[in-house]
């Protein structure tokens, strides 16, 4: 077992008292007190979190774009339209091998003129780095790991409004729109997140972390926690790789075919597979559960509807619901009657659309008159 | 450092357990297991008057992060449950030794507490795992 990398701001999380824990090969924060309280932080005013650990990769060069094309099931041929004046923009996709298997999802993002950043998991850095060094054959590109970075994520309805004065004074995040971004002083900032809430995630350079940090600490900016990351992006409806999704599993299984596009006659890797897998139908959907007792859903639980079985991929307990949530991999036509197995206990869930909360407001019904 | 009363007895498996006068021994997780686990937001507590045996799953506790089971920590029946935590399971994590006990059982021999570990032992096996 190698040692735990430590992120920039490792010191800054011991002395806030968080509780530390292994993740992806990193010792991360799991919470500095209580999660449900930095959960409600996020969705109420502004919470922030240390995602340094994610792995970050520069692409550049005349053959970028023609590489990424390739690369990604979501065009980034979509970044080149500005977006109001902003012409750094952002893409979600996933990134599939031949058999439209999911490697991994990732943002990217469209620097002026031929630059790319990509941010891709910490879990599958190494996969990572040798697919895209693999794919890179033939295209003209330069990839560049920035492990000079450090990133924070600020999430919340006050996000923005708290950042704008202590970041690099020509970045005007206020003006941002959701899926753009600023490159001021060597920071990036861009109005992206994993919470379904408002907020930026920042890069900067690691010698400015934690001064960046303890400033945002002062301005009421609440440190949050791997376990309400995990919280907040269920609620919001997001994927976890390696939990919701993976090689075994391709976008149309797991609720991400509106991230592929397969407009024109793009040769994105993994296309064939996915049209191949369209015309047969997907015999497994992804579905939103809600448990309709008391109790907690978890991964691995069994679910039974008179479509068929399936098993819940991530589960948890929602503080904004104050139910238990989960996202599932279920036979296609599964509704509701629905239930769930816990510890052998047959209880009733409801099945339903994700995200479960977008910008602090409940988007599934809790009590249907069904 | 978490919090470990001297006049309660332990278990290794971080539960306590209060002797009571009417002999009956009401049994919780302890601070350091309540820290652990974070946030409660579920308490399945045991069937009234279930007989269970020691090591039994009697109960399961479970916070936003995971499930952990419960053992008896002695042979004996379940004599009430503490019902409270049905709308509040916060109560484990805000007074582990006192609203947030879990269940009150009868032991089948009272002499078997006294084989449970008292506060220094238990302050030894934290001190142990944290090696």
């Amino acid at each position: 077992m190698s040692e735990l990398k430590r992120t920039p701001l490792h010191a800054a999380h011991l002395k806030a008292g968080a509780r530390m824990a292994p993740f992806a090969g990193w010792r991360m924060p799991v919470a500095y007190g209580s999660q449900i309280d930095e959960h409600h932080a996020v969705r109420r005013t502004a919470g922030m979190f240390d995602v340094s650990h994610m792995t970050i990769v520069d692409a550049a060069g005349p053959g970028a774009k023609a590489y990424l094309q390739r690369l990604l099931a979501n065009d980034v041929a979509r970044l080149d339209r500005r977006r109001g004046r902003f012409d750094c923009t952002a893409l979600y996709s996933c990134m599939l091998d031949d058999r439209g298997g999911i490697l991994d999802d990732l943002i990217v993002y469209r620097f002026a003129g031929d630059s790319y950043r990509l941010i891709v998991n910490a879990g599958t850095r190494d996969k990572d780095l040798a697919w895209l060094d693999d794919q890179v054959a033939g295209f003209n590109v330069d990839l560049t790991e920035r492990k000079d970075l450090a990133m924070i994520a600020v999430q919340g309805p006050e996000a923005r409004r708290v950042v704008a004065p202590l970041a690099p004074g020509e970045a005007d995040v206020g003006a941002l729109l959701p899926f753009t971004a600023v490159h001021a002083g060597g920071w990036m900032l861009a109005r992206t997140g994993y919470t379904g809430e408002d907020g930026l995630e920042i890069m900067l350079p690691e010698q400015q972390a934690e001064a960046f940090w303890d400033a945002l600490r002062e301005h009421g900016v609440v440190p949050c926690g791997l376990g309400a990351r995990d919280t907040l992006r269920l609620e919001a409806g997001m994927n976890l790789y390696g939990q919701d999704m993976d090689e075994s599993v391709t976008p149309l299984e797991c609720g991400l075919k509106w991230t592929v596009d397969f407009g024109g006659d793009r040769g994105f890797t993994g296309r064939r597979a996915l049209e191949e897998r369209l015309r047969a139908g997907a015999s497994r959907v992804q579905a939103g559960l809600i448990l309709q007792g008391r109790g907690v859903l978890r991964s691995g639980y069994p679910v039974a509807s008179p479509a068929g079985e399936g098993v819940v991929t991530s589960g948890t307990f929602s503080p904004t619901l104050g139910r238990a949530i989960a996202l599932a991999r279920v036979p296609a036509g599964t509704g509701n009657p629905c239930h769930v197995f816990i510890r052998g206990r047959k209880l009733p869930v409801r099945v339903v659309k994700p995200p479960f909360v977008r910008n602090g407001s409940i988007l599934v019904d809790l009590e249907p008159d069904d | 450092m978490s919090d470990i009363p001297e006049n309660l007895k332990y278990t290794r498996d971080h539960e306590w357990i209060a002797e009571t006068d009417d002999g009956t021994a009401v049994v919780g997780i302890t601070d350091h297991a309540q820290e652990a686990l974070g946030d409660l937001v579920f308490v399945e507590l045991p069937e009234m008057h279930r007989d269970v045996e020691t090591g039994d799953v009697c109960a399961v506790v479970e916070s936003v992060k995971a499930a952990s089971d419960v053992y008896s920590p002695v042979a004996g029946n379940i004599a009430e449950v503490n019902l409270a935590l049905d709308e509040s399971p916060e109560l484990v994590n805000a007074d582990p030794y006192g609203e947030g006990w879990l269940f009150r059982m009868t032991p089948a021999s009272p002499a078997d507490l006294e084989e449970l570990l008292d506060a220094q032992a238990y302050e030894r096996v934290l001190a142990e795992m944290d090696d």
